[in-house]
């Protein structure tokens, strides 16, 4: 395998990681699978551009983009915006359609309902933004000939933020005692509720930061390739599969389960065919699941 | 002393037409340990748990240390002095035995819970020595006093204990309840729902039977060791004494 292909894929999977994280806390914390998690990826793309726009709008020419990057000072306060904005509008989805069939034990009905939402946004997505594809700069990233490969600065950006991102995620969830309390509350939720555990707040706390992990990866997806109503969903097979690869509820699994998919298609791009790239993801899932059903990371329940 | 732990009338229960607890009224001084015992299925594991807020409570009212805690859920009754050790699934497994202590500290106290969590582990070798690794690696007897631990970092004034014996070797049996009992002699007012009759009996100041939900008799254990009637509701015929 040349190294160009595994450089590709270390891009690809860390995208897909910084996603699956998202799935992994929200499936850790809830024991629910959340499909529309892809368009939170979406929305939190959209919500780069729309932010970026704004500030390219009002002060323009003020923030200077360095050299061989197409991605602006704007847009990268975009993504710290996306993120945030991404992970209200998941706290807000939590309220006003999950929560209330949560708290009626229904827990069949809220994944039912998370494929009603995923339609609903898309569909809110290509009114408000039509399918047309955006992109953030018309410019183009020229790569950097490293000699054994080549790489472009903005991927390179994307890889780095991504890793900083799901690092400090990482830290925040082993070492604060919020992250305590999502780890206990996604064990044992009654016994955080009587440990003193305010179950709730923590909940929206899963949904903030498993929506801002989303929109994150939306603005990384966004930069590399272009903005879409339906670029979530077409991300959102590779995410599951990573976290469940990984071993739901576990991050490092999230992490490594989002490289070896990344891998996977980078290799079946290059050796096989663009067409054979959603195949990985699930060839991948599937002999993991028959080899160790938990995932790499997994704890059996 | 006087009443820490005050339930008056309680009716709790899963479903609103069909309580389990009827009318169940029960007191527990600051010092004291009083049993809950009866024959299973009397509603006495719903009894703390409605008390605890897990419970929804149709009727009655809980005071704790003066204060009405009826209607505050189950985090928020922890903040007013409440603790509560469920039966089973009572410590956090895959949780280090450091974290599950860091997790009873109550968010407004945590200078002195650090301190009362570092003087635990240097208290009982088990954890100390292992205080990073998973709690689901300790024994059945380990677990219980980790489960007491943790809710004792919260500096609670009353605690629930449902069934803290069960399944324990009759060694960690008498640990356990020794324990309990220096801890209700510090000012904790305990109440234990308690299988082991003959155990509980050695460590209560009174001990409450429960029949059908509702309370069928109270008393200290020598009175109702000399009881005839605790033996036809309880022990078919023969006394715990």
């Amino acid at each position: 395998m040349n190294l160009q292909v595994l450089l590709d894929g270390v891009v690809e999977g860390s995208l897909i990681a910084l996603g699956a994280a998202g799935v992994t806390l929200t499936y850790g914390t809830l024991r629910f699978g959340n499909f529309a998690h892809g368009e939170l990826v979406s929305v939190g793309a959209y919500w780069a551009l729309l932010v970026a726009g704004a500030i390219g709008a009002l002060l323009p020419g003020s923030l200077v983009t360095p050299e061989g990057f197409t991605a602006t000072p704007a847009l990268l306060i975009g993504l710290l915006a996306g993120a945030v904005l991404t992970g209200l509008v998941a706290v807000m989805i939590d309220n006003l359609v999950y929560r209330p069939l949560r708290d009626r034990g229904a827990a069949m009905a809220v994944s039912m309902a998370s494929f009603g939402v995923s339609m609903a946004m898309r569909a809110a997505l290509e009114v408000g933004f039509s399918a047309r594809p955006r992109y953030y700069s018309d410019e183009l990233s020229i790569a950097w000939d490293l000699g054994f490969a080549r790489i472009a600065p903005d991927r390179v950006l994307v890889w780095a933020l991504s890793m900083l991102i799901f690092m400090a995620v990482a830290l925040y969830l082993t070492r604060s005692r919020t992250g305590r309390e999502m780890r206990a509350v996604g064990e044992n939720r009654q016994l955080a509720e009587v440990v003193g555990i305010d179950v709730r707040r923590v909940l929206r706390m899963t949904w903030l930061i498993g929506g801002g992990l989303a929109g994150a990866a939306g603005v990384g997806i966004g930069l590399l390739v272009q903005v879409r109503p339906s670029m979530g969903a077409e991300v959102l097979l590779p995410m599951f599969a990573a976290a469940i690869v990984g071993g739901l509820g576990s991050l490092r699994g999230a992490l490594l389960g989002g490289l070896l998919i990344g891998w996977g298609e980078a290799v079946a791009v290059a050796y096989v065919g663009a067409e054979w790239r959603a195949a990985v993801s699930l060839t991948l899932l599937v002999v993991v699941l028959l080899v160790r059903p938990t995932g790499l990371f997994g704890r059996r329940e | 002393m006087s009443a820490c732990l005050e339930v008056t009338g309680l009716v709790a229960g899963y479903e609103r037409s069909n309580p389990i607890v009827r009318g169940a009224s029960i007191t527990v001084e600051s010092g004291q340990i009083v049993t809950l015992i009866g024959p299973n299925g009397a509603g006495k594991s719903t009894c703390v748990r409605a008390i605890a807020g897990l419970v929804p409570i149709e009727a009655g009212r809980i005071q704790l240390n003066g204060q009405d805690i009826t209607t505050v859920p189950a985090h928020g009754r922890v903040a007013t002095g409440l603790g509560f050790v469920p039966q089973s699934d009572n410590i956090f497994a895959d949780l280090s035995i450091d974290e599950n202590l860091q997790l009873g500290i109550p968010r407004h106290a945590r200078r002195e819970g650090r301190a009362r969590a570092e003087a635990l582990l240097a208290s009982v070798p088990e954890f100390r020595e292992r205080r990073a690794r998973r709690a689901g690696g300790l024994s059945g007897g380990q677990r219980q006093v980790l489960a007491v631990a943790r809710a004792l970092m919260a500096a609670p004034t009353a605690l629930l204990l449902d069934e803290p014996t069960a399944g324990l070797s009759p060694r960690a049996v008498t640990e356990l309840l020794t324990q309990c009992r220096q801890l209700a002699d510090e000012g904790l007012a305990i109440l234990m729902v308690e299988q082991n009759v003959r155990a509980a009996f050695t460590v209560s100041d009174q001990v409450v039977v429960l029949v059908q939900g509702a309370v069928a008799m109270a008393g200290t254990p020598q009175q109702l060791s000399a009881d005839p009637r605790l033996a036809a509701y309880y022990l078919g015929g023969r006394s715990p004494a």
